[in-house]
């Protein structure tokens, strides 16, 4: 009977055409919206999985998030380094300033200091040059996308691109000279300001004089140490907060999510995505249903049965539904293979994959229950019915 | 009538729907026997239950009092999975309104009591071709229901209702959506092709033009069968 539900449901192109519209439709929407936020979201502690050595992050106890900056003083760093477990600890600067442009504009980047012996923390990816660059007089790495535009030197065609930063190139760093020893690839932060990268000392040199200025002390666990362990005896050791890697990410996601509206509005997309879909593909299907009730009539007068008639309406929905999330989801795909080097942010995991499909199978199965509720209760009779 | 010939036997059928605010009896002690091999004919004025008495006798509308055995079998006692079973093997329909399934070919159409029964597919549809051949429409196998003129669906419909072997087939008004000359030609077709000792035709029927091809007619009003008359040439043989 498999065969004969097929061509039932395809028999009526528009309708059908309509169905797989419609799953298609609430499909892109319930995989798309939610790429795009987690894209969002993973920007929001890029910075930190972009930092792969340390085990560790040590911070003021008050810190809500990676750019929730309270300086700690630089002999937190020492006595870090006092505590038994930890291999190595770094300092880090990590702290918002202006850049003078060429054409005398000001743009906020996000400075980055790192260790001046080791240069732990550096960029993830080199394009140009390499992080030892870094130690040449007043060098600075500049992410490509800064480079690139924010960060660019102005076009002589008025209204066009700007010229990309280049190695060389100087930048003024409040009042102090950087030049470009580098260009690297880092992962788009929430704000997508540029990062430049320095040493610890010159990024001090940058930022406005303050008592305090150490961000992070960036932690390695001694081989065989525990990671928890280790973490509970840096706070009760020093009364600041200390996160492994995947912890600070996790406060970070966190913070974002109880504390800006940018899960609601996603959510709400979400969810209008679903009911438009349900209602566009459940109601279509329904209507399929109904116009077909006649000939469920007569299979059930010529000794279909209740099972059989359910199973086909099943094969149905998932057949519709099959179809449409497929699509949904090929779609997705192609917008953000389309987006990849675009400002938008975009992270399709596995997971989403389930998401969707669990969110289209629930208007299958709503679209299929109604129907099927309608066929049951169907009494033969009404095929003599004129 | 020896009871073992007969096909349908119906005695003081009671059928009354509770539509909510009324109740309407539609049979009201309806006694008729059917034998193997009879074109038996229903007919009377609208709303006097015929359609509802051929139901009752199809096994899709169980009455609610009264006793109606079919091929020896009392319909309304049987579970739901046998009455399916027992309307899959024995019963063959042929409805006013054809009701073909728009999206099958005739051959996919003539299949499905077939495939209903269990038979695969691709041997339902060669069953199914051979009985379009013998109904004369082995030319149109392909074609949809929408490709063919009102007797040729009609025809699908018969070779549908017979594909299976049914002992019993009943129909609805078979000829009122046709022409004279169309309708005549499938009364022939129902009386040449589908007419056999071992198997009995109820048709229900307004359509007086017909009444020739009957072998007895049973005239109801009122949820009564009020006449049951021989035709001439049956009360001739």
């Amino acid at each position: 009977m498999n065969h004969i539900a097929i061509k039932m449901l395809m028999g009526d192109r528009g309708k059908y055409l309509g169905i797989v519209m419609g799953l298609t439709f609430a499909s892109l929407i319930m995989t798309q919206q939610p790429a795009i936020f987690l894209g969002l979201m993973a920007r929001s502690y890029s910075f930190i999985s972009d930092v792969g050595l340390p085990d560790i992050w040590v911070m003021d106890s008050k810190v809500q998030f990676v750019d929730d900056i309270k300086p700690l003083q630089d002999t937190e760093l020492y006595r870090v380094r006092g505590i038994s477990g930890v291999e190595w600890a770094m300092p880090m600067y990590k702290g918002l300033l202006k850049a003078r442009l060429m054409d005398g504009t000001f743009q906020t980047c996000n400075v980055v200091g790192l260790d001046d012996a080791t240069l732990i923390g550096g960029p993830p990816v080199m394009l140009e040059g390499t992080v030892e660059d870094l130690r040449r007089s007043d060098g600075v790495i500049v992410d490509i996308d800064g480079a690139r535009d924010k960060l660019g030197k102005p076009s002589p065609i008025p209204g066009g691109k700007p010229i990309p930063l280049k190695i060389g190139d100087s930048l003024e760093l409040n009042d102090h000279r950087a030049i470009v020893v580098g260009i690297a690839k880092v992962t788009r932060t929430f704000q997508s300001q540029p990062v430049v990268y320095t040493t610890y000392s010159r990024a001090k040199s940058y930022a406005p004089k303050e008592r305090k200025l150490l961000s992070f002390v960036l932690v390695k666990a001694k081989p065989g140490q525990g990671l928890a362990e280790l973490t509970r005896r840096i706070r009760a050791t020093t009364g600041l907060a200390a996160y492994t890697r995947q912890e600070f990410m996790s406060l970070t996601y966190e913070y974002f999510m109880h504390n800006t509206g940018i899960p609601i509005n996603f959510g709400i997309s979400v969810l209008l995505g679903f009911i438009v879909g349900a209602a566009i593909a459940g109601q279509t299907f329904y209507n399929s249903t109904l116009e077909n009730l006649r000939q469920f009539g007569v299979l059930k007068a010529m000794g279909t049965s209740n099972w059989i008639l359910l199973r086909m309406i099943l094969l149905q929905a998932v057949l519709v539904g099959t179809i449409g999330y497929g699509l949904g989801v090929g779609l997705t795909a192609v917008f953000g293979y389309s987006m990849r080097y675009s400002i938008l942010a975009f992270k399709f995991p596995w997971e989403l994959l389930l998401f969707s499909g669990g969110g289209v199978s629930l208007i299958c199965i709503f679209a299929a229950l109604i129907s099927i509720i309608k066929v049951i209760r169907l009494e033969p009779a009404i095929v003599f019915k004129g | 009538m020896n009871p073992s010939s007969l096909a349908v036997r119906c005695q003081n059928v009671v059928k009354i729907y509770d539509t909510g605010d009324q109740k309407v009896t539609a049979l009201n002690g309806v006694n008729l026997d059917i034998a193997m091999g009879e074109l038996m004919m229903l007919v009377g004025p609208s709303g006097c239950g015929k359609t509802t008495l051929i139901s009752v006798i199809a096994g899709i509308l169980d009455q609610d009092s009264g006793y109606c055995e079919v091929f020896g079998e009392d319909l309304l006692n049987m579970s739901n999975q046998r009455k399916l079973n027992f309307r899959a093997r024995n019963i063959g329909f042929v409805f006013q309104a054809f009701n073909l399934l728009p999206a099958l070919n005739a051959a996919e159409n003539v299949s499905v009591p077939l495939i209903i029964n269990g038979m695969k597919r691709a041997e339902a549809e060669r069953k199914a071709v051979a009985v379009l051949e013998q109904v004369g429409l082995g030319a149109r196998v392909t074609a949809l229901p929408s490709e063919l003129s009102g007797g040729q669906q009609q025809r699908v419909a018969i070779a549908r209702a017979l594909v299976h072997s049914p002992k019993l087939i009943v129909c609805d008004e078979p000829t009122s959506s046709l022409d004279h000359e169309t309708g005549h030609n499938v009364m022939i077709l129902l009386k040449e092709v589908a007419l056999h000792n071992d198997r009995a035709l109820v048709i229900v029927t307004h359509d007086a033009r017909i009444f020739d091809f009957a072998d007895r007619i049973a005239e109801m009003d009122d949820g009564h069968i009020v006449k049951v008359k021989e035709t001439r040439d049956k009360a001739k043989g």
